[in-house]
């Protein structure tokens, strides 16, 4: 085996990495996204596979997909678009029912998370065969930027409360960039059933109650390039809601 | 068991062992400082927690890293990108 260079086992590993990609009116980021995931996928050699789920946005998000894979191939951008928004939840299952990788990444497609992560995340779960693994602000390098004092406060006294609450081993409960295994996101997908920034903290939370193990890896989250990015009154009120449920029944 | 249920169990075996020192509830007779020191408990433990708290999301917040580096490397990598497509033939 010392003979073999060791310059290019990833692509021998047999493992396929699909990113799942909800859309809705992300016709401004959606190449962007696209340029940068096969940049990174490019330079460090995994085997790969983007699906956009596009909502029927009106934007003509899914004529601008319908582009990008006659640029970059049919083998490499899935198209699954679905006639209306029907929420993340049944996305992901959409998305997975779908995916030829035994792994499976989700992020957004607004440039709030960056592709640069990617391989990161697939070292990190090769180094201690995780069964998901969660970019997280709150730790090492992780952090945001374009959040003001009030944004920030809200957000860490957020997460304080949650990690007293549900001790859930995991720093980043509201975060959706993670890889998961690929059978591990179809369990959990199946039985959760939150909207909104509570789903990706009951994955999580989820994940915990079944035994699966948690990688965590520090991400930065630049806010909203393009588009509005909203923190109201509406998405307190549900978070605390869905926080109390899961306090209740995990 | 639901982490309201542990919650629940913690809270209420405390507050036993409390009561039972306070209000010498076994007759073990305790001596009277025992009980002194105990009746105000609940309370410190409860200012102890407010205060640990209030300076761990204070500290977390002030320490909350921005981004600067991030957000300059995306905007740049934005329109190499632009260019590079267009090359491709995008049509926006």
């Amino acid at each position: 085996m010392a003979s073999r260079k060791t310059s290019q086992p990833k692509r021998e590993s047999g493992d396929k990495y699909s990113v799942l990609l909800p859309t809705y009116n992300e016709r401004e980021n959606l190449p962007l996204i696209v340029w940068l995931l096969v940049k990174y996928f490019g330079e460090s050699g995994y085997n790969y596979e983007i699906v956009v789920i596009d909502d029927g946005s009106p934007d003509g998000t899914q004529e601008v997909a319908q582009q990008l894979q006659k640029i970059y191939g049919e083998d490499k951008i899935l198209l699954r678009p679905r006639a209306k928004k029907l929420g993340l939840g049944t996305a992901y299952i959409h998305g997975i029912k779908h995916a030829t990788g035994n792994f499976v990444i989700i992020m957004d497609a607004d440039l709030s998370h960056h592709p640069k992560f990617i391989p990161e995340f697939i070292e990190k779960q090769k180094e201690g065969d995780y069964d998901l693994v969660s970019g997280t602000r709150y730790q090492g390098n992780g952090g945001v930027y374009g959040w003001d004092l009030r944004r920030k406060l809200i957000s860490r006294g957020a997460n304080f409360v949650t990690q007293v609450l549900l001790r859930p081993g995991a720093s980043d409960l509201t975060g959706s960039f993670r890889l998961y295994k690929k059978a591990v996101l179809e369990s959990l997908v199946e039985r959760c059933v939150s909207k909104g920034y509570v789903f990706q903290m009951e994955m999580i939370v989820r994940a915990r109650q079944l035994n699966y193990t948690i990688g965590e890896v520090p991400i930065s989250f630049v806010d909203r390039v393009y588009g509005e990015s909203k923190l109201g009154g509406n998405e307190i009120v549900s978070f605390v809601k869905g926080l109390i449920t899961l306090f209740a029944t995990t | 068991m639901t982490k309201l249920l542990e919650w629940l169990l913690g809270v209420s075996l405390v507050l036993s062992a409390w009561a039972v020192v306070s209000f010498d509830l076994l007759e073990l007779s305790l001596p009277q400082t025992y009980r002194e020191v105990a009746w105000p408990m609940p309370l410190y433990l409860l200012v102890t927690f407010g205060c640990y708290s209030l300076a761990t999301v204070g500290y977390r917040v002030a320490t909350f890293n921005d981004c600067d580096e991030a957000s300059a490397e995306l905007q740049g990598q934005i329109q190499e990108a632009k260019q590079d497509l267009r090359k491709k033939g995008l049509k926006i």
